[in-house]
């Protein structure tokens, strides 16, 4: 036993491989190359499989971390999966971009007085080792109930309603209204954070559980959310995404070459655009790249520009470094790979040549002052410190807002003043009868594993619901 | 796939009609709607307003124009052929609405985009004047379908090769002096559409125009099809494709068309060059 925990206390928190920030600069490969099985054993001995974890606590999908740790400890990758999946039906995601450090590990006991197990690499591990090497063998499934359930939005709340249901024998059909399915996992993250092929994989199993994904459908337009019902779904989920773009709405902003994230990781990702000609799609090839907003979106759109191969990458940002938002890893790693932060500075207008096209942006310093509604300490424009900065290409990232697309076309869905689906925030019911809705489109621009904690509560519900009526 | 179930070549091969198996978008299509099409796995998404359906048979028909590298892909297409993705219907239909007279005017390949909305103001009891035009008489299009559709058609040809020698907004202006037009309805190429509007506020005529700028997933995400109406920032994906004429910056327009420009004459030469070798 004493040897046990001495074993504990001296094995380090291993660290996982990454490509060097002067060659994943210039490539898309994912940045972080994943433990070998030796280093997973070994970072699985560090967890002390405490009676009440407070990792567990943390999940927003409860996954039972001692759990498949101790599987791991054991070299039983397949007992592993099997756990995991339990819980989750995205592992190889979620082990990639899910705030650990905020979530299970920011409660790890381990971590405590010195660094927290770590569980994302772990899982990330397992789900990729089931992918590369596993047996394939599937959960078990319970009988089939005859109910029907449409999953809208086939992004991570989605796939997560959709691995739920499906597995307590519900037909369930995902309706996609990109060609691919993914959602934000495809068009938004980017490949060198999270490679399209595991997305696809991830799906791939939920197909092969027996789940339909049909790309192509518009709901709101294709069809409507009462003809589903017509069709004869018996519950609805909406998990559509916030997805409407903001924009400053400062002077200038219909300049050629300056974009939304959204456009620009789009035609990056879902698009393949930085294949092009290789690929039909264009994407704007900046010279000087200014990123407007910190947060992690911010630091895919300036990550994806230093790839496509830009001279400078700005990331301009109006409050100060401690306010933003985006998990400090990834700005870790947008310094690496020369990313200069613009702190405390905000455009007021874009300059553009006699075609249209942007050449600069005029910018405020700004200073802070009390804290604001956020909490977070309120910027002020420095009276007489404009000043000109070059650029060809600026991606706005400043947030989103809710899409109407769905919503206006379904009135008996009850919105709040933002335009977001109001749904109770314990089970994801909606004012619709038969209708749930979970993920960005209820509380804004969120995190893929609170849209899918959202997608775990709404699928109890519909489960309970399409079991006993209520 | 979404199968090519009709194909027609018109102007000389440069424009190209598409019948396509779409039952559920022909179901729901309105006129004034566009879709997206993705030819293959590589293929770009392009935007097309729908020229006709047929619920009957679950058909969608676009007519385009050859300018690029996704339109050549899309000629390449035969008929048993098809499209790796159709989306739609996506936009807000055209508000068709008996009004008296209204003037319909047309240019290049926006008359297939203009024929449904001409026939739906014709059917609903307006009294239609349509006026239609092209560089030469061999590449117009659809003017039998336009005659029928309207209770006057006037051809306008910029070469004088057929009808009326000059622009469509030369006879425009003498059937706006008549007085009592109601409407009028202009979809073609974005300097056409400036000028007509250009025109009607002279004669305080309102004036609706359908645009095509460039989109990615014609769904209000990417923000990529913004224009200017009335100062205001809309996207023409879900607060169009139709706008007031009057109020539209058609220059930004034009520039923001412009936007891969380059890129886009290299694909085409390319793609041109592998096709000939």
């Amino acid at each position: 036993m004493a040897e046990k925990a001495d074993t504990k206390k001296t094995t380090p928190r291993q660290s996982m491989s990454e490509q060097k920030p002067e060659v994943r600069r210039r490539n898309f490969q994912e940045v972080p190359l994943g433990y070998t099985m030796e280093q997973a054993m070994a970072e699985a001995s560090r967890c002390l499989q405490c009676k009440k974890p407070g990792c567990v606590d943390g999940c927003p999908v409860a996954v039972d971390i001692p759990g498949f740790i101790s599987l791991v400890t054991k070299g039983d990758m397949t007992g592993a999966i099997r756990n995991l999946w339990t819980k989750n039906s995205l592992p190889a995601v979620c082990g990639r971009v899910c705030p650990q450090e905020i979530q299970c590990e920011g409660n790890c006991i381990v971590g405590k007085k010195g660094d927290a197990v770590a569980i994302g690499n772990l899982e990330r591990f397992v789900a990729d080792y089931e992918r590369m090497h596993g047996t394939g063998e599937l959960p078990p499934k319970d009988k089939p109930t005859g109910k029907k359930v449409a999953v809208v939005g086939s992004g991570p709340s989605g796939l997560t309603v959709a691995g739920d249901l499906i597995r307590k024998g519900h037909d369930v059909t995902v309706l996609e209204a990109f060609h691919k399915p993914g959602g934000v996992l495809v068009y938004g993250i980017p490949e060198f954070r999270l490679p399209k092929e595991i997305v696809f994989s991830e799906v791939a199993f939920l197909e092969r559980l027996g789940a339909k994904v049909e790309c192509n459908q518009v709901v709101g337009r294709t069809v409507s959310l009462d003809e589903l019902f017509e069709e004869g779904y018996n519950a609805v989920y909406l998990g559509v995404g916030a997805g409407l773009p903001k924009f400053m709405n400062i002077p200038g902003e219909n300049l050629v070459g300056i974009l939304s994230a959204n456009e620009y990781l789009t035609r990056a990702n879902l698009m393949k655009a930085y294949l092009y000609p290789n690929v039909d799609t264009p994407i704007p090839m900046g010279k000087n790249v200014v990123v407007l907003g910190a947060g992690n979106v911010a630091m895919d759109s300036a990550r994806t520009a230093m790839r496509l191969g830009a001279d400078s990458v700005r990331i301009v940002y109006r409050r100060s470094r401690d306010e933003m938002p985006a998990r400090k890893a990834e700005i870790h790693h947008a310094e690496e790979e020369g990313i200069e932060f613009f702190l405390l500075t905000a455009p007021t207008r874009f300059v553009g040549d006699e075609k249209g096209r942007l050449t600069g942006m005029e910018c405020l310093k700004m200073e802070l002052g009390e804290p604001d509604a956020s909490g977070r300490r309120r910027p002020i424009p420095v009276k007489g410190s404009e000043f000109m900065m070059d650029c060809d290409l600026v991606i706005v990232a400043v947030g989103a807002g809710a899409n109407p697309l769905l919503t206006q076309t379904t009135p008996d869905l009850m919105l709040n003043k933002w335009g977001y689906i109001t749904a109770d925030p314990e089970t994801g019911k909606t004012t619709k009868k038969g209708v749930w809705a979970g993920g960005d489109i209820v509380t804004g621009s969120a995190t893929v594993i609170l849209a899918m904690g959202a997608g775990r509560n709404s699928a109890d519900s519909i489960h309970s619901y399409l079991t006993w009526g209520w | 796939m979404f199968k090519i179930v009709d194909r027609k070549e018109m102007a000389g091969g440069t424009i190209v009609l598409n019948e396509i198996e779409a039952p559920l978008i022909a179901k729901k299509a309105k006129p004034g709607q566009f879709v997206i099409l993705k030819a293959n796995e590589t293929g770009e998404r392009i935007p097309l307003t729908m020229a006709d359906t047929n619920m009957e048979k679950g058909t969608i028909t676009i007519i385009y124009m050859v300018v690029g590298k996704s339109t050549a892909l899309f000629k390449s297409l035969k008929v048993g052929e098809g499209y790796q993705d159709v989306i739609g219907p996506l936009g807000k239909p055209t508000h068709l609405e008996k009004m008296g007279n209204v003037v319909c005017v047309g240019g290049g390949t926006g008359i297939a985009v203009l024929h449904p909305i001409t026939r739906g103001l014709k059917e609903i009891g307006n009294n239609v004047v349509s006026i239609i035009g092209a560089r030469s008489k061999d590449i117009l299009i659809l003017e039998d379908q336009m005659r029928s559709a309207s209770h006057e058609l006037h051809v306008c040809t910029d070469d004088g090769s057929y009808g009326h020698h000059g622009f469509v907004t030369e006879v425009l202006k003498q059937v706006l002096e008549k007085g009592d037009t109601k409407l009028v309805v202009a979809i073609g190429p974005v300097p056409m559409m400036k000028f007509v509007s250009k025109i009607t506020k002279d004669f305080n005529v309102p004036t609706m125009v359908s645009l095509n700028p460039i989109m990615v997933d014609g769904t209000g995400m990417c923000g990529g099809c913004r224009v200017s109406v009335g100062g205001e920032t809309k996207f023409a994906c879900v607060d169009g494709p139709e706008f007031d004429g009057h109020q539209v910056d058609f220059d930004e327009l034009m520039r923001r068309l412009q936007a891969y420009c380059e890129d886009e004459k290299k694909c085409y030469n390319d793609y041109c060059t592998l096709q000939q070798a």
